[in-house]
């Protein structure tokens, strides 16, 4: 059975990530010689000395005329082990909001940095949206290390530069490959060049990383999305709530709590259209079936009586704003999405905006412009059941829609029901 | 020994379009599946039955007919439809040119592909569709690659990839003004090589031309073109019969043929696996025009 991991990049073109990239995708041969040949025809055209395997992602006429990458890019490949989707993701243009965008769904995060000039801004800011976004695993590729000689003493000091500065943050799994991505070294195979280095090669250790266990196991949630009334007569009497696991694993037999009505029942079976199943985990998509017949809607959340997430109108999050035409205030009315659920939401405060660089929090600031990060006090109109984002990357997660464009203008991650509810 | 709770990535992918499929049945008004009897739009129409079974399909089918179609492929939509119960559209780029509405191309390069936009986005007005699912995937093409799960379109049906909602997590904005809709694509993750695989985990029935078979074709542009009622070969193109299969299925004037003996999807499998050219490279006369074809042509509010 083959597994899928999902892992974002980021970076800029200094770094060697498109090449990097490339070289996956090459190596493991999910590029086509009709698409490789378009790239070599591109590279020419554009009076480049080598064929610049950037325009393999950057799709857009406006990026092939400008030279940059404008959006967050979706690239697949697959070996016999994994099948792989890589959200890449620009280094400049709108960094954080699509950082965010394509961390948002990975379970890996690949920072690069360049061997001979260590550490800098952007790779930390790398390093901290991974942590913020909760990417359960990093790996920190030092690229260009043909330039500094191999140096193991090189590599040792940029690993513990970056270990001091990721005790700062929350990463959960960190791991160190050195490489040449132009020339492949410890891409797909081990290189002899670095006969110091005992770990894996970079695609060695994406297919090998343990990713079954990064999700939460434990809290049974179910959103319910639709529900499944066939009005025939051969399934007269049917009634099955359909949405995917959002939390721990839903079994026939369970004891359940509906909320918000605080019903509660059994399932009386999980369907699909394959048959019943005896269980089904986080990520399917799956209909419920109850032993009772109660009121059960879109929006509502299927839990456990001795588990639930938090029922409350009063949220703490941090948000990404990603609104190129106002900024985010206090007092602002938005429209918030939350699992299966869409309400509105009052912003009553901005409590400190986050410089992304330096962890600095900025008390003073009472507004979040494009791309910056803070922390907010929302009033919602509907109560959600949610869960810090920490504990569920589902249920701790929301959008915040812009009713006059319908743009979706923020991302949130849920630190928990508000504290003090006051003015 | 506790259990792991492994999905393999073939359920993963499932799960996410049925998600994707369920979302937009509960939020939207009228939805419409754009099925052209290709295998991406048939996994995508077992994906819809998945996702409502026991129940109908809540929306109805439309099918963008350029009337240069592959026989096989009109019997095979026409069982499926039947076999769901479900309701079909049929928007027709005959009729839009019987209509005026647009001009046949002329020459021996003619074809209705460009035309099909204009009985696309005729057929979304008509019905007053808010959402049209289509079977396009993010592997197939570079423009693609940046096309969100929903993607926005104007009054006109234009696609401003600059201007895309960001999309999170797996929740999914479907806010539009009347006249405005969506473009979903529940398959946006899968490659041509898990569409494959599903079809033959699931036992999907396709149309038989994706096996090798006889068939008369001419070399055109490096293409392999099936001589048709609609398609015959000009000076100096010879015609010779061939074991042939379909890689993509669309418009019979303008989709090309590869040379091959498979004829399980078993040996398709090995054959996609082992391929060195892109599926739209290898057969698809539309998006060689240029390096931008596809994304002009999605701009206009193409697929």
């Amino acid at each position: 059975m083959s597994e899928l991991l999902r892992f974002a990049t980021a970076g800029s073109v200094d770094d060697g990530k498109s090449t990097l990239i490339g070289r996956l995708l090459y190596d493991s041969k999910a590029i086509f010689e009709d698409q490789m040949e378009a790239v070599e025809r591109s590279s020419e055209a554009m009076g480049a000395e080598y064929v610049n395997l950037a325009l393999l992602t950057d799709g857009l006429r406006a990026e092939r005329e400008q030279g940059i990458t404008i959006d967050v890019a979706y690239r697949y490949f697959a070996t016999p082990r994994r099948k792989f989707i890589i959200a890449d993701t620009p280094g400049h243009i709108q960094y954080t909001r699509n950082m965010v965008t394509g961390a948002s769904t990975a379970d890996l995060a690949l920072v690069l940095v360049d061997a001979r000039k260590g550490l800098v801004e952007q790779s930390r800011r790398h390093a901290f949206l991974a942590s913020l976004l909760r990417i359960p695993h990093l790996v920190l590729c030092v690229n260009k290390m043909d330039l500094v000689d191999w140096s193991e003493d090189r590599f040792e000091e940029i690993k513990s530069e970056f270990r001091a500065f990721a005790t700062k943050l929350d990463i959960t799994d960190l791991a160190f490959v050195p490489v040449s991505a132009l020339h492949g070294d410890n891409v797909v195979t081990r290189s002899p060049n670095s006969p110091w280095y005992e770990g894996s090669s970079l695609l060695h250790h994406l297919e090998e990383v343990h990713i079954a266990s990064d999700r939460n196991l434990i809290d049974a949630r179910f959103p319910v999305q639709y529900v499944i009334r066939p009005q025939s007569n051969e399934w007269h009497d049917y009634r099955g709530y359909a949405g995917m696991v959002a939390g721990g694993v839903m079994k026939p037999g369970d004891e359940v709590m509906v909320l918000p009505s605080g019903f509660t029942s059994t399932v009386a079976a999980i369907e699909t259209m394959d048959g019943p199943l005896d269980e089904a985990p986080t990520g399917q998509s799956v209909t419920v079936r109850l032993a009772d017949e109660i009121d059960v809607s879109r929006g509502d959340m299927i839990c456990r009586p001795a588990n639930q997430p938090h029922v409350g109108q009063d949220i703490d999050a941090m948000v990404c704003w990603m609104s190129e035409v106002a900024p985010l205030s206090g007092r602002d009315k938005l429209v918030i999405k939350h699992t299966t659920r869409v309400a509105k939401a009052l912003v009553k405060n901005v409590q400190y905006r986050l410089d992304v660089n330096t962890l600095h929090r900025d008390e003073v600031a009472s507004s979040l412009s494009l791309n910056e990060i803070g922390r907010v006090q929302l009033r919602t109109t509907v109560p959600l059941f949610f869960d810090e984002y920490r504990r569920n990357r589902t249920t701790g997660s929301f959008i915040l829609i812009d009713e006059a464009s319908n743009t979706t203008v923020g991302a949130g991650m849920i630190l928990g029901p508000s504290a003090a509810v006051g003015a | 020994m506790s259990t792991t709770y492994e999905l393999s990535h073939l359920r993963v992918l499932e799960s996410e379009s049925i998600h994707i499929i369920r979302e937009v049945a509960a939020e939207f008004e009228r939805p419409v599946l754009l099925f052209s009897g290709g295998k991406d739009s048939i996994v995508m129409l077992r994906l819809a039955e998945k996702a409502f079974w026991p129940a109908r399909i809540p929306f109805p089918v439309m099918h963008i007919d350029t009337g240069h179609n592959f026989a096989e492929v009109m019997e095979f939509r026409d069982r499926r439809v039947a076999e769901l119960g479900v309701k079909l559209v049929v928007a027709s780029v005959q009729a839009s040119i019987d209509a005026g509405r647009v001009v046949e191309e002329t020459g021996p390069r003619a074809s209705r592909n460009r035309l099909q936009t204009t009985a696309l986005l005729d057929g979304i007005e008509e019905h007053r569709f808010d959402a049209a699912f289509g079977g396009a995937r993010r592997d197939e093409e570079k423009a693609r690659a940046k096309e969100r799960v929903y993607s926005f379109r104007d009054d006109f049906g234009q696609w401003d990839p600059k201007n895309q909602r960001p999309e999170l997590w797996s929740l999914y904005n479907g806010r539009h003004k009347p006249g405005e809709h969506i473009r979903v694509f529940p398959l946006s993750n899968w490659t041509e090589l898990d569409i494959w695989q599903y079809i033959a985990a699931e036992d999907v029935a396709i149309p038989s031309i994706y096996y090798a078979h006889r068939r008369e074709v001419f070399r055109r542009d490096g293409m392999l073109l099936a001589v048709t009622e609609h398609l015959t070969p000009g000076e100096g193109e010879e015609i010779v019969e061939m074991t042939v299969r379909y890689r993509t299925v669309g418009d019979a004037t303008i989709t090309g043929a590869v040379e091959s003996n498979a004829a399980t999807v078993e040996q398709v499998i090995e054959e996609v696996a082992a391929t060195r050219l892109t599926e739209r490279g290898a057969t698809r006369a539309d998006d060689r025009v240029t390096e931008a074809a596809m994304e002009d042509r999605k701009k206009e509010g193409y697929f």
